[in-house]
Parts: structure tokens; sequence; C-alpha cells
């Protein structure tokens, strides 16, 4: 099932939980805030991507089923 | 500890519960604590002057409430709850970080963050490796038996914090021994000359990195030559992060790695697991850090009412958060007391949650096991060099761990 993937870098806090429950989506940019890595937008049917947005200590990750 | 001893005895029923409490157990919770255990997300306890705060010991609850900003961390707000009297004397200095909202919590915070991402901690892995070797080298060629704080669980934090920062580890003693009274004083009178000296041998330091033309690598010269040359820092804030940097990077991973392999030791079979499989040791790492909770009893004050899970929390009153209660939900973990390096869940709040989820969290992850790995491999018959029950731990009012740990092998 396709997602969308939103990460609010206003609030990111560069904890690191995404990077490290959801490493195959998720990493850190150079300034150690969550990043997408390139090709995984669609969340790469990683089950992890939700276990990431809930590990978020400031719900920065948005996880939402593509519709239509 | 006679303030908190004397306040410890069995409470009357329905009485709020005294916090915080000495454990019994040095990885179990208070036993006083068994009526906080009741299901309930909150509830009302007292503190040593006799004071009522809250107290949360729910995860849904805790994770709604530190991601609150109408909860404040700043100790100098009227209502702030002080949970030893020995902190009542400092609450008027600056702390950085933990004790600072946003937005200033989050300018501190995003100068940091490059230095503890996941990323970073992995490449640091084969350095921290060296070090622990280095100090295992050094315990089996002095020979067993050995005390294990002083000989490994310290020194290894110490040195990779010292690295890190550019602080220099010839120093280390001075440095440990006024952290040591920072957080366990005993007295207010400790607390304040402790951070006293500490301001002025890392403004020392700041001041001798400001006058150097070629920068050394460490965090400390970043933040000197990178923010307060500029004028983004001042002295006092770079100073205040150098001493939040230094006392919680190495306290707490020290306290980890002394209770850790005590509470390892104390379970043979959990033990046996992790050795005949040692893909384990990062869930192993995440059990030890939900069961010890060592970071116990965060503080917070309300700016305003909150209404939450059936309770209003009004505006000035104090909100405490009891990690080692929290990570033992029975609606979300099965048979919390149990050690089960297999459990599905690993959400603990042993990092805290929210803005002030712990910065070095990923770097501690690394040290620990690290640590606690290369410790059983190079050690295989390491056990207690004491009965376990005479092996003296720390008091309740502070970051939790062994005060020594005699072991042989």
């Amino acid at each position: 099932m396709d997602i969308d993937i939103d990460i609010d870098t206003d609030v990111c806090i560069g904890a690191g939980q995404c990077a490290l429950a959801a490493p195959n989506v998720f990493t850190q940019d150079d300034d150690g805030y969550s990043a997408i890595l390139p090709g995984r937008e669609d969340g790469a049917d990683d089950p992890m991507v939700r276990e990431a947005a809930r590990a978020c200590p400031v719900s920065a990750i948005t996880v939402r089923e593509r519709t239509g | 500890m006679t303030e908190l001893t004397d306040i410890t005895g069995p409470a009357a029923p329905g009485a709020p519960v005294a916090f915080p409490q000495d454990r019994t157990c040095p990885y179990h919770p208070p036993a006083g604590y068994t009526p906080l255990r009741d299901g309930r997300p909150l509830s009302r306890v007292t503190l040593y002057d006799g004071r009522e705060v809250w107290l949360v010991t729910a995860q849904t609850t805790a994770r709604a409430l530190l991601a609150d900003p109408r909860l404040s961390t700043e100790r100098r707000r009227p209502g702030f709850p002080v949970p030893t009297p020995r902190f009542e004397a400092g609450r008027d200095r600056k702390v950085a970080l933990l004790g600072v909202d946003d937005p200033e919590h989050q300018r501190q915070r995003r100068m940091l963050i490059p230095s503890f991402t996941v990323k970073r901690a992995t490449a640091l892995r084969p350095w921290i490796q060296r070090i622990v070797d280095e100090l295992l080298d050094a315990m089996i060629v002095q020979g067993p038996p050995a005390e294990l704080v002083s000989a490994f669980a310290l020194p290894v934090p110490s040195m990779v914090i010292c690295g890190l920062l550019g602080v220099p580890y010839a120093d280390h003693e001075f440095f440990e021994e006024q952290s040591r009274r920072l957080l366990r004083g005993p007295t207010g009178a400790d607390t304040i000359a402790a951070r006293d000296r500490l301001e002025e041998y890392l403004g020392g330091l700041i001041d001798a990195k400001a006058k150097e033309s070629e920068p050394g690598d460490g965090i400390l010269d970043d933040l000197v030559h990178q923010r307060l040359r500029p004028g983004e820092l001042d002295r006092a804030d770079v100073v205040s992060l150098a001493i939040i940097l230094l006392v919680a990077g190495h306290e707490t991973t020290a306290n980890m790695i002394s209770l850790g392999t005590f509470t390892l030791l104390q379970h043979p079979e959990r033990l046996a697991e992790l050795r005949a499989d040692p893909a384990l040791l990062p869930a192993v790492v995440e059990e030890l850090m939900r069961m010890l909770s060592i970071a116990e009893g965060m503080q917070r004050v309300a700016l305003e009412d909150i209404e939450i899970a059936g309770s209003t929390i009004r505006a000035g009153d104090g909100v405490l958060f009891s990690t080692s209660v929290i990570n033992r939900d029975t609606s979300v973990y099965d048979d919390p007391d149990a050690l089960d390096f297999q459990r599905p869940d690993r959400h603990h709040l042993a990092f805290g949650f929210g803005f002030h989820q712990c910065l070095g969290q990923n770097l501690a992850r690394a040290e620990l096991e690290i640590a606690l790995g290369s410790l059983l491999t190079r050690l295989p018959g390491l056990r207690l060099a004491a009965p376990a029950e005479d092996i003296p731990f720390k008091p309740g009012d502070t970051i939790q761990g062994m005060l020594e740990l005699p072991v042989t092998w």
C-alpha cells in the first residue's frame, strides 16, 4: 500500500528515533534532522515506518495512506 | 540521606506516597511505590518538605505530557518540584538544555544535534571499541578481583565524552568528583560549590580554546569558534552547555554499565541467552534501559491548567514522572518486572520523551552495546566478588546505579 510520509523539520529535535526504528526509510541529514532516504518516499513497504512515527518524541512524522 | 530515610516509612492507607524513595533492589522500583502501580495514570505524592505534587505513572499519559508545551522545565519558576533539599539552593542557576524551554532550548539543541546523530554514533564505534578494549586489557593484566565502577564503568563514558567535547581526560578525577558532588551532594553547599568549580574549570578551558589559532576538533572547540566568536552564544551559555554535556555524558552511562552488569549477573539464564546469541545485544541494552530506568523523577511545572486522564493539573502544580513505574506499565508490557530480551515493544521512556528527550541517546546505546558486549566476551567467567545484598547502590534521590561493583572472573 502506498503511503505519504511527512516530516515537520520545524519541530524535529534530531533524536534519531526514526533512523533507528526504520533505517531503510529514514536517515538524518547533515544538520541532524530527520530525512527520507532517496527513493523511499513511499515508505518502501516497510512496516517499521509506523513504528518510526510512533517513536518520534515530538510527533514530527505523519504517515498517511495515499488515496485515489 | 537522613531526610529521605525519615519519610520513607510505610504510608497511612490512602495517604499520598512519599517521592522519591530508595530502591530496595537496585534494579526494581522501590517497594514503597507499589500503591502507585495500580493502573492509575497519575497520582498525588509528597516531596521531602510535605508538599504535594503530581506523579505520572502511565506511559500514554507520560508521552502526552512530556510533549506538552504547557509544562515547563525551568527550575526558577514558582512551583517547580524539587525532589531533594540540596537542589533548592541552585534553582536560580542557569541550566542549559534540560533547564530551558523552547524557543531557547531548541536554539541550543539544534547547535548540538549533528554531533549526536545515529550516523555519528555509528562512526564513533571503532574508537569507542578501542577505549573499551584498552580498559579491559588493563583489568586482565592486573588480574582479578576488580572494582568495576572505577576500573571500567566510569572510565569508558568519561573517556568518550572527554574525547568528544575536547576536555583533557587527564583532569578526569577532578570533574568526576565535582560531578558526583553536583548530583549527590550530600549537602546543598556541595552542589553549589561543585557547580562553581566546574564553571571555573570549563570557563578556563573555553577561554584557552578561544585563543587557539588552530581549533581542535571537539564539540567545545566548535561551540567556541562557530558560536561564541560570532556572538551567537555568550561565554556563560557555552560554560553551561559544557557542564551539562560533561556531567550527563559520563554519569548516566557509567550507571547503566555498572547496574546493567549487576542485573545481568543476577539473571544467569538471561546472561546465558545473550552469550549464546550476541546479536541480541541491542535488544538487551533496550531492555536494561527499560528495566533499570536510572533517570527517575523527571521534573516539570504546569504553566496553564491541563486536563489529562480525568484529572486537572492546575497552573503552578509540580509534575514528576516516575520512569521506573512508567516503564513497567502493565497496559504496555507483559510481566513488566521480568528481564525479557524478546519483548516486541521497546518504546520505553528511559531517555525521556518530548522536546527534552536525551540528546546523547544514540551515543549511549553505542557505548552500552560495546561496553557490555566486550566485558562479557573478554571475561567469560565474570561474577560478583561479594554477596549481591552487600553491594552498595545509590540512594533514590539521584541517578540510579551501583556505588561499587566488586567482580572477579
